[in-house]
């Protein structure tokens, strides 16, 4: 019998919550639900039908924010204009009222993107396991919490059981070496990952970051980095807790206080990989390597460096990414070899649950006030808006007067929701407009029927709205 | 949950890879409280030009494809939102199985929810299917007690599934009720819980 060998964090989060063995399948207990408007009517709907009742409306957090209006919050859902998502919101409020789950209702200062929330809260935390219908659960990864996005069909089973039914995953480690250039951050690093492993590449696997340059980042940061595991294939990122993780959860709302602090303390700091632990899979990057990453096509595996060109279909190996690469730069509007600081933007998002929380307002407001006093302001053409995560982050942001540096620049400060980084609410693309957006996908249509989107950080994406197309930030900041 | 046994049906080839659950069904779709009716948007910007008139050259909108069953579609097909609307738009269309050479976690997953049977064969598989859905006789036969798949020219392609997630899906089985079997196993467990993380109990 070959040695035994270590654990990895995944491992070991998943080993803590098997409650049983049934058919092959693991029933995965789940610490955490949050659910929002869109991907749980049909589940509410589905228990009362069987006449189930929700297990832990106490393990349960909702809120309102896929559908929601960036302005004009505190009228109250009764104001939102459209009938489909007033109903939606309105189907939410009945459901979390009739089963007595918690609950920040649209307008108040606790609500927000669900990702950002359930950390700002306290609510996530080292070692849990976290459910949301939505795919970018994977963002709690950052607290090393092992953090799922699941259909409807498995809310309904989460609300009426409290479990999952799961085969374990595979254990893929993606390790960033080294410190990273001046204007170089997590989205960067996300991009840069999501390109070396395509959007493929980590199906059926759980990716772990590590290394000195993962260790380096924020909460934030790493909040970035994880949201982006799916855009990798990934089921679920996540960085072991450190003191970096501890320092962001003391005194949060529902972070243990006192004797509890310190017993869960204790617990947190077990969830790590072991020296000696098998990862199935292993890739390694130099953060040195990387440089600020846009995406070029309408796939997040489309990236590339800001001082790089757009990529010839004749360069990509298979006939099928040939094929994908020339639809892609057709629909995108963009021509082979030019330079990716040659496309003109019309648009500029500043948010989604990728980069909306306090420091990534921080990094774009550092770029708007550094333009500002130099007498430049958001280009003529363009329409920039800066949509903070939660009602939290916003009064923050205004507490630093960040609002009043947006607005002085040009940009408009609005209010916290998913906004357009899907365009279920108001805010959205025209056909064949071009933008600069903080958020995570630039499928096809996204952000509006015909929309182009090019995803980058917040600093870049600041830069973009002053110069009018992408730039190098770091030469703004020069 | 319907079940899944065998479908003899036509098949549509969808070529491109990495087809997304956007393109799928498009966010104005997501307002629904229901799960039916979402057929009508099912892959609208492809079925659909901007006034919303039908784009005669789409695949499923060709006459030759009418009353499709079964989709044989590029790599890594349903990555990117989680939104069950994917299935149930597919299902509501009359797409009850897809065929790939590989899927996103999360929408394989929701197909096994759904009755809807997400197949992967090899690549070249794939691409025989592909070109046979081209030709006049497209009807495919998917047998999932056989896991075989049975091409118009007779071609049969075997697949591997997951016994469980076949054995459920052969007779419809909802999962909800199985893990309740297991109501006395999520008790215990947490009730060792609530004394080895108090914090988490709220009061």
């Amino acid at each position: 019998m070959p040695p035994m060998s270590g654990k990895t964090l995944y491992d070991k989060i998943w080993d803590a919550h098997v409650v049983a063995q049934q058919d092959g399948e693991a029933i995965l207990y789940i610490d955490l639900h949050l659910i929002h408007e869109v991907t749980t009517p049909q589940a509410f709907a589905g228990l009362r039908a069987a006449g189930r009742s929700v297990r832990r409306p106490d393990r349960t957090l909702a809120v309102a924010d896929h559908n929601v209006p960036t302005e004009g919050q505190a009228l109250g859902v009764g104001a939102v204009a459209d009938e489909e998502a007033r109903l939606q919101l309105q189907t939410l409020e009945r459901n979390v009222k009739d089963n007595g789950i918690e609950f920040f209702p649209m307008g108040d200062i606790r609500n927000g993107i669900v990702h950002v929330v359930g950390p700002e809260q306290g609510r996530t935390q080292p070692g849990m396991t976290i459910v949301c219908g939505d795919s970018h659960t994977s963002t709690h990864g950052a607290f090393g919490a092992l953090a799922q996005g699941i259909g409807t069909s498995e809310v309904e089973h989460v609300l009426a059981t409290q479990t999952l039914r799961q085969k374990k995953s595979k254990n893929l480690r993606v390790t960033v070496n080294g410190t990273p250039g001046p204007g170089v951050g997590a989205k960067d690093f996300a991009l840069a990952i999501v390109g070396a492993i395509g959007t493929a590449g980590g199906t059926g696997s759980v990716i772990e970051y590590a290394g000195e340059a993962i260790r380096g980042l924020s909460m934030e940061g790493r909040m970035t980095l994880c949201n982006l595991a799916i855009e990798a294939g990934a089921r679920a990122g996540l960085v072991a807790p450190d003191q970096t993780t501890y320092d962001y959860m003391m005194g949060r709302p529902a972070s243990p206080k006192g004797a509890a602090w310190e017993m869960a303390l204790a617990h947190w700091k077990t969830f790590f990989s072991d020296d000696d632990a098998v990862f199935d899979r292993e890739v390694v990057l130099d953060a040195a390597d990387i440089a600020p990453t846009v995406t070029w096509g309408t796939s997040p595996e489309d990236v590339v460096a800001v001082t790089g060109n757009v990529p010839s279909p004749e360069s990509f190996a298979t006939p099928d990414k040939k094929i994908s690469a020339e639809r892609a730069l057709d629909y995108m509007g963009l021509t082979a070899g030019q330079p990716i600081t040659e496309a003109r933007v019309d648009v500029v998002f500043i948010g989604s649950c990728t980069n909306s929380r306090i420091e990534d307002l921080r990094s774009a407001a550092a770029v708007a006030q550094h333009a500002f006093l130099n007498g430049r302001l958001v280009a003529p053409h363009v329409r920039a808006m800066v949509v903070p995560g939660s009602g939290l982050v916003k009064e923050q942001a205004e507490e630093e007067g960040l609002d009043a540096i947006f607005k002085a620049a040009g940009f408009d400060w609005r209010e916290p929701g998913c906004s357009m980084c899907l365009g279920m609410n108001p805010d959205r693309l025209a056909p064949g407009e071009r933008c600069a957006s903080t958020s995570n996908r630039n499928f096809e249509g996204r952000q509006g029927r015909g929309g182009r989107t090019h995803l980058m950080s917040p600093a870049m994406a600041a830069a973009a709205a002053i110069a009018g197309h992408i730039v190098d930030v770091r030469e703004m900041m020069a | 949950m319907k079940a899944f046994t065998k479908l003899d049906a036509r098949m549509a080839p969808l070529t491109m890879a990495n087809i997304d659950t956007d393109q799928i069904i498009p966010k104005q779709f997501l307002k629904t409280v229901e799960r039916e009716g979402l057929g009508k948007g099912l892959f609208y910007d492809f079925r659909f030009d901007e006034q919303g008139v039908e784009k005669t050259d789409f695949v499923l909108n060709r006459p030759e494809y009418s009353g499709v069953g079964v989709l044989v579609a590029g790599d890594n097909f349903g990555c990117g939102s989680s939104r069950e609307h994917a299935p149930w738009a597919l299902l509501d269309f009359g797409i009850s199985c897809v065929i790939s050479t590989s899927f996103a976690d999360i929408f394989y997953n929701n197909c096994f929810q759904n009755g809807l049977l997400p197949v992967v064969l090899k690549p070249e598989e794939v691409q025989a299917l592909m070109e046979e859905a081209k030709g006049g006789n497209h009807v495919v036969t998917v047998d999932l007690e056989a896991q075989t798949v049975v091409s118009p020219s007779g071609a049969a392609f075997s697949f591997q599934i997951d016994p469980q997630r076949k054995a459920k899906m052969l007779q419809g089985l909802d999962a909800i009720g199985e893990t309740l079997t297991a109501a006395v196993d999520i008790d215990v467990y947490e009730s060792k819980r609530a004394l080895s993380e108090p914090w988490l109990e709220r009061a």
